[in-house]
């Protein structure tokens, strides 16, 4: 019982814990990228750049202002939401017609601005933000200790997730999302007003991307390159689980972190490229993704 | 007519797809419980109208006054909350709904619309059908959940586009009935048609359209007299 494969079963477990929170995140950013593009038809390369602001915020509002973790986590979200809405209707609403790749390259060039910015005022070192008093510590499960922080990333995206599904596909508000998404035009002249969803389709979804970062802002150091570390993996998650699709995120996200954290077990060679292995695999036998439908 | 019994004035209408000019100059009125069809050849401008009335379309100029108000600037989402339902030709069932999500969906624009109970009622078939996804339904199923969804709103103009089209004649028969119902309930009905037999017996006033404008106004009455317009433009 106390090894498995000729793993020690504390490993194991270990490492299956880091490779759910890690599947928290890339759930929660891809779940954002997925709702974006679905309803903008925008592949949303900021998402990483919204990500790591979160994570900045959260830090700043504690350095300058005082601000602690628990109203950073509503506050930060809220921020960065404004600031993608704020984008949506100066920049991103002129280019839902044209082909994905302007706003590929619109959004790429934001992140890089973005990213710039927080660069050239804070370098790459990275700065330390101290978890919150109440998740010091950890639980002791018997087989294994849990670190109550991870627990609660995983614990609380989770539920972001599950409530934004909820919202999408059980809710009156939902249904007018998937319609909108599905025709747009239409459902405008039923008297939905699409521009409005559209605009606060994208501020949900790059709040998301800021809770994510507030979330990982105590594990991580914030760091201005932390969003675009993740992003490459998150990107190869929503193609594996199919754009456009809500659930197929979520669950290929956290099944995903985990396949990378047993990979660090088994085959720690290959746990950096084990889920860009998947995707060539996906691609080349569901293109649309495993979640996907095709067009 | 006096403006207090007109619904739909549309005058001098033009409208645009991009570069290429569908409408050129579209007048016509619809009086408040009236039916009226718009008929013509494919590709005469009957659907860009109703498009054009709903804001769908491109660039429009000219005058649409819908219940009083001109809207040819308005926005689509605000001119469907002055009482207007659109059943589009390709009916527009969304596949990602169940059938009652898409029956459910449009927003309630006035307090007049049918009961739940009243549009099963008229579509016993849609009750049974009520958790399937909008893509399995039949045509004739989609046709009917189309139709019924704009009753639910309150909506009291109605613009169906080619609503006869690809059915079987049963399911044809039945919508001819519903659309006698509603007009008994007050509703005002456009009619975009091809099927000058379905739209005949239903219409209080025909309008001609070709390339994009109106060509010709027959009331019921002058039915008779004008076989011979009727002939050279439609073939019927």
């Amino acid at each position: 019982m106390s090894e498995v494969f000729g793993v020690p079963v504390q490993a194991l477990l270990g490492q299956l814990m880091l490779g759910l929170v890690n599947g928290s995140f890339y759930a929660m950013l891809s779940l954002g990228l997925a709702v974006i593009f679905g309803m903008l038809n925008i592949i949303n390369f900021a998402h990483g750049a919204f990500y790591m602001m979160g994570a900045f915020i959260a830090w700043m509002g504690l350095e300058y202002l005082g601000i602690g973790y628990w109203w950073s986590l509503f506050l930060a979200p809220v921020g960065v939401g404004l600031l993608g809405i704020a984008i949506e209707r100066s920049m991103l609403q002129w280019l839902y017609k044209l082909d994905h790749l302007y706003g590929l390259l619109l959004t790429f060039g934001l992140a890089l601005v973005l990213e710039g910015l927080f660069r050239d005022l804070y370098g790459v070192s990275g700065q330390p933000y101290t978890i919150p008093d109440e998740l010091t510590g950890a639980f002791n499960l018997g087989f294994m200790f849990l670190p109550k922080y991870r627990a609660w990333i995983i614990v609380s995206s989770l539920t972001v997730c599950f409530f934004t599904w909820f919202m999408i596909e059980k809710t009156r508000l939902g249904a007018y999302l998937r319609a909108a998404t599905e025709n747009p035009r239409l459902t405008q002249a039923f008297g939905i007003n699409v521009p409005l969803m559209v605009m606060l389709t994208y501020g949900f979804g790059v709040a998301l991307a800021g809770f994510a970062g507030v979330l990982a802002a105590p594990a991580l150091q914030v760091s201005p390159l932390m969003g675009s570390h993740l992003i490459i993996v998150v990107f190869a998650v929503v193609v594996i689980g199919g754009m456009g699709s809500i659930l197929g995120s979520i669950l290929t996200g956290l099944g995903l972190g985990v396949i990378e954290g047993l990979t660090k077990v088994f085959y720690p060679e290959a746990s950096a490229t084990v889920v860009f292995f998947i995707m060539v695999l996906v691609l080349l036998l569901r293109p649309a993704g495993l979640f996907g439908r095709e067009k | 007519m006096s403006p207090a019994t007109e619904y739909l004035r549309v005058t001098g209408l033009h409208a645009f797809y991009g570069e290429s000019h569908i409408l050129h100059g579209m007048d016509f009125r619809v009086n408040r419980g009236e039916c009226v069809t718009l008929l013509g050849r494919n590709g005469a401008g009957r659907t860009t109208t109703l498009k054009a009335i709903l804001g769908l379309t491109g660039k429009r100029t000219g005058s649409i006054m819908l219940n009083g108000r001109e809207v040819v600037a308005w926005p689509p989402h605000r001119i469907a909350h002055l009482g207007v339902g659109y059943c589009p030709e390709e009916r527009g069932i969304y596949a990602s709904l169940s059938a009652e999500e898409n029956l459910m969906l449009p927003p309630q624009v006035s307090s007049e619309g049918l009961a739940l109970g009243e549009i099963y009622a008229m579509f016993p078939n849609l009750r049974d059908r009520r958790k399937s996804q909008g893509s399995r339904l039949s045509g004739g199923e989609q046709q009917m959940l189309a139709l019924a969804r704009i009753l639910r709103t309150g909506a009291r103009l109605l613009l169906l586009d080619e609503i006869s089209e690809g059915l079987a004649p049963v399911i044809v028969q039945k919508l001819g009935e519903v659309i006698r119902q509603l007009k008994d309930k007050g509703f005002t009905i456009v009619l975009v048609e091809q099927n000058f037999r379905f739209a005949a017996p239903l219409a209080d006033r025909m309008y001609i359209v070709e390339h994009g404008a109106v060509v010709a106004e027959i009331e019921r009455s002058e039915l008779e007299q004008k076989r011979e317009l009727l002939q050279e433009f439609l073939g019927v």
